[in-house]
C-alpha cells in the first residue's frame, strides 16, 4: 500500500481499525483529542462503537467492561488523564484481560503543560497503579512507529492478557509524516472462550465465566501475581525491541534515548560522525520489557567510556540504565521537561563537556 | 404432586456470607427468578460492586465481571456498548452508587444505557463495618457518625431515584422495598420489569431497594425491618418514579 501523509494521532486511530479493534472510548484531552475527531468519523464506516465517556475514570472502566466481555478495545489520552485511568489499569492487570491504551505524553506534574514530555515513563513502566503488576509499554520514535505499534499492541495484549501501553509524545501525536499501513501486522483476535464474560451462550457452554481482581485467600493472589510475573519474564525473553544506531563504529560514548527525543540524539550523532566524533544510540522501542542485556552489551563495548541517559524528563529512564550498566561504566544524564525538545546543538554541546570530563 | 419451589438456575448453590436477617439475599433471589423467567440466563453478565455484595459473583449463576467501588456502570457500559446482545445487570450498595460512583450513575443514566442497575439502599456501608453512607438518616448513628449524622455538616441523604427522574432522557425509576412479603412481590415484578425493559432494548432501568442492615445498625432482624418501616420508607417514598413511553 502507498503512503499516505497522516498526523501522528489520527494515524494511531486509523492503525487501531486496521488491527481489527473497533471498540472506542475515550475522553478530551490535549494533545491527543485528534484520535477521537478522527474514530468519531471513521468507527461508524466499520460498524464500530465510539463512546466519549463522562471521565478518564469512567473511560477507563468502560474499557475493563469491553475487554472482559472479550472484545479489541483502545483509549487514548495524555498524562493526567493516563493517572485517573491508573486506577483501571490496575483493575484490569490483575484481572488479566487485553486492553490497549496510548499516552500522547504531555508536560507535568500536575497540569504541567500541553507540550511534549516523557515524564510518564516510571508511570508506565513500574506500574502507574496500585499494586503488583506491570504494562507492556511499547515507546514509538515517530508516526510510522506509532502505527506499527498500534497494530502489534492488540494481539500482544490478547498473548500476554494485559493492558497494553503506546508511549507516545505531544510531538508524536501531532506531526504530520507519510505512513504505511502495514496489512501483515494484522493478527486475527485469539479465542477468548475459557476466560471472557461474553455470555454463555455465545460460546455454548454451561460454565459460566467470572473476571475479578478480588482474590480474598493469599495463596490465590499469591498465585493469580506469580501468573503475571510468569508472563512478565517471557515478555523479557520474547519481546524485547530496540534500535541500535551507529553502534558498529568504535563509540566513546552511548547514548540511551527513547521516542522523539532518540531522533534528535540521532541528528547530533550524524553531526559528530562528520566530525570525526563516534558516539552511538541505543533506542529501546519497548519500554517494558527493557532491552536490558543489549544496554548492558552496548555500554561495555571497550571503545565506550560513558552512558548517558538523555530524556525529556528530568531523569527517570537512566534509573533503568543505571541498573542494566551494573557499574561498569559511569551513567549520565541530561534532560529537559518544560516542553521545549532539546536540540542536536544542544546534545553535542552536552556530549563534548562529558567527554572533556565536565 | 409436583415441584411448587426451587432454588431458580441462575442461582448457584454457595452458602451466602450475609449477616443473619440481612434482605441481601432476598434481592439476589428476585433477580434471580426474573433471570430464569425470562430465559436470558446465557446471555446475562452481571457486574458485583465493592462493599457487602462484593462476592455477589458466588451466589449467581452467569457470566459476572467484579468492578472497582463505584465504577460497575461503566464497566456495564463498555459490555453493552460493544455487546448489545448481551443482557447486562450491576448490583450496587449506596455508598458504592451514591458516593464514590455517584458520576458513573448519573452520566448512565443520562446517556439511556441499555442496562440494568439494582441498588440496594440500607443506609450505611456495610462492608466496611457501619460508616456513614450518602443515604443515611438525619440523626441516625454511623461509626463515622457517633453522634448520629449531622446534617449540617453532611447535608441531607440523597434520593437516588428522586434524582435520577430529573434527567430527560427516557428511563424506567423506581424505588421498592423487602421488608414484607408484600414489598416483595412487589419489588419481584418491579425487578423483572427492568429487566424486560432490557431485553426490549428500550431504556436504562434502575431499582432502587430499600433494605436493612441489622448487624450495622445494631438491632434484631426483626426490628431492623421495623426500624427501616417506620424512617426510611417515609423519606425514601415507594412507587415507580419515572417510567418509559
Amino acid at each position: 500500500m502507498a503512503k499516505v501523509l497522516m498526523k501522528g494521532n489520527e494515524a494511531i486511530g486509523e492503525a487501531a481499525i486496521r488491527a481489527g479493534c473497533k471498540n472506542y472510548f475515550a475522553y478530551p484531552i490535549t494533545p491527543q483529542s485528534e484520535v477521537a475527531e478522527y474514530l468519531v468519523k471513521r468507527l461508524p464506516e466499520v460498524d464500530g462503537v465510539f463512546l466519549q465517556g463522562e471521565s478518564e475514570v469512567a473511560v477507563g472502566y468502560m474499557i475493563f467492561g469491553a475487554a472482559a466481555a472479550g472484545e479489541r478495545v483502545m483509549t487514548t489520552s495524555s498524562s493526567p488523564g493516563i493517572s485517573l485511568m491508573s486506577e483501571a489499569l490496575s483493575y484490569i492487570a490483575g484481572a488479566q484481560c487485553p486492553a490497549v491504551f496510548v499516552n500522547i505524553m504531555r508536560g507535568g506534574p500536575g497540569l504541567g503543560g500541553i507540550l511534549p514530555s516523557q515524564g510518564d515513563y516510571f508511570q508506565a513502566t513500574k506500574g502507574g497503579g496500585h499494586g503488583d503488576y506491570h504494562l507492556f509499554v511499547f515507546a514509538p520514535d515517530g508516526v510510522q512507529e506509532a502505527v506499527e505499534m498500534t497494530m502489534m499492541a492488540f494481539p500482544l495484549a490478547e498473548k500476554y492478557r494485559g493492558p497494553v501501553m503506546i508511549l507516545g509524545d505531544g510531538m508524536i501525536g501531532q506531526m504530520m509524516e507519510p505512513v504505511e499501513f502495514r496489512d501483515d501486522l494484522k493478527v486475527e483476535p485469539l479465542n477468548k472462550d475459557d476466560w471472557a464474560t461474553n455470555g454463555m451462550d455465545t460460546r455454548k457452554s454451561d460454565k459460566r465465566n467470572l473476571v475479578r481482581s478480588l482474590f480474598l485467600d493469599p495463596e490465590v493472589l499469591n498465585n493469580n501475581n506469580l501468573q503475571l510475573k510468569a508472563r512478565y519474564e517471557q515478555m523479557k525473553k520474547e519481546e524485547v525491541q530496540y534500535e541500535g544506531y551507529n553502534t558498529d563504529a568504535d563509540y566513546k560514548i552511548l547514548i540511551v534515548s527513547y521516542g522523539t527525543m532518540s531522533r534528535v540524539c540521532k541528528t547530533a550523532i550524524d553531526e559528530m560522525k562528520e566530525e570525526g566524533l563516534e558516539i552511538a544510540l541505543l533506542r529501546p522501542k519497548t519500554l517494558f520489557p527493557f532491552p536490558e542485556k543489549q544496554v548492558f552489551s552496548a555500554a561495555t563495548k571497550e571503545s565506550c567510556q560513558a552512558v548517558i541517559s538523555i530524556e525529556m524528563s528530568m531523569g527517570q529512564m537512566v534509573e533503568d540504565v543505571e541498573r542494566c550498566v551494573k557499574g561498569q561504566r559511569k551513567v549520565h544524564f541530561y534532560g529537559e521537561c518544560g516542553g521545549e525538545i532539546p536540540s542536536p546543538e544542544k546534545i553535542i554541546e552536552v556530549i563534548r563537556g562529558l567527554i572533556r570530563g565536565e | 404432586m409436583g415441584k411448587t419451589f426451587s432454588k431458580p438456575e441462575a442461582l448457584s448453590s454457595t452458602m451466602t456470607h450475609y449477616c443473619p436477617g440481612c434482605t441481601h439475599g432476598i434481592v439476589h433471589r428476585l433477580i434471580a427468578e426474573s433471570i430464569d423467567e425470562l430465559g436470558i440466563r446465557g446471555r446475562t453478565v452481571g457486574i458485583a460492586p465493592v462493599g457487602c455484595a462484593v462476592l455477589a459473583y458466588n451466589y449467581f449463576d452467569c457470566d459476572f465481571q467484579e468492578a472497582a467501588h463505584g465504577r460497575a456502570p461503566a464497566m456495564a457500559t463498555g459490555i453493552k456498548r460493544v455487546r448489545p446482545d448481551l443482557i447486562v445487570f450491576t448490583y450496587q450498595g449506596d455508598g458504592d452508587l451514591a458516593s464514590i460512583g455517584m458520576s458513573e450513575i448519573i452520566h448512565s443514566a443520562n446517556r439511556g444505557e441499555k442496562f440494568t442497575t439494582i441498588f440496594i439502599n440500607n443506609a450505611i456501608y456495610g462492608m466496611t463495618g457501619g460508616q456513614m453512607a450518602p443515604t443515611t438518616m438525619p440523626g441516625q448513628r454511623a461509626t463515622t457518625a457517633p453522634m448520629g449524622r449531622n446534617v449540617e455538616e453532611t447535608g441531607m441523604p440523597i434520593r437516588m431515584a428522586n434524582l435520577l427522574k430529573e434527567l430527560v432522557t427516557p428511563a424506567y425509576i423506581t424505588r421498592q422495598a423487602v421488608l414484607n412479603p408484600k414489598q416483595v412481590n412487589k419489588a419481584k415484578k418491579a425487578i423483572k420489569k427492568a429487566f424486560e425493559y432490557q431485553v426490549e432494548n428500550k431504556c436504562f432501568s434502575f431499582v432502587e431497594v430499600i433494605s436493612n442492615c441489622p448487624t450495622n445498625w445494631g438491632l434484631t432482624p426483626l426490628d431492623s425491618l421495623k426500624w427501616a418501616e417506620e424512617n426510611l420508607l417515609p423519606y425514601y417514598e415507594l412507587g415507580d418514579y419515572k417510567v418509559p413511553e
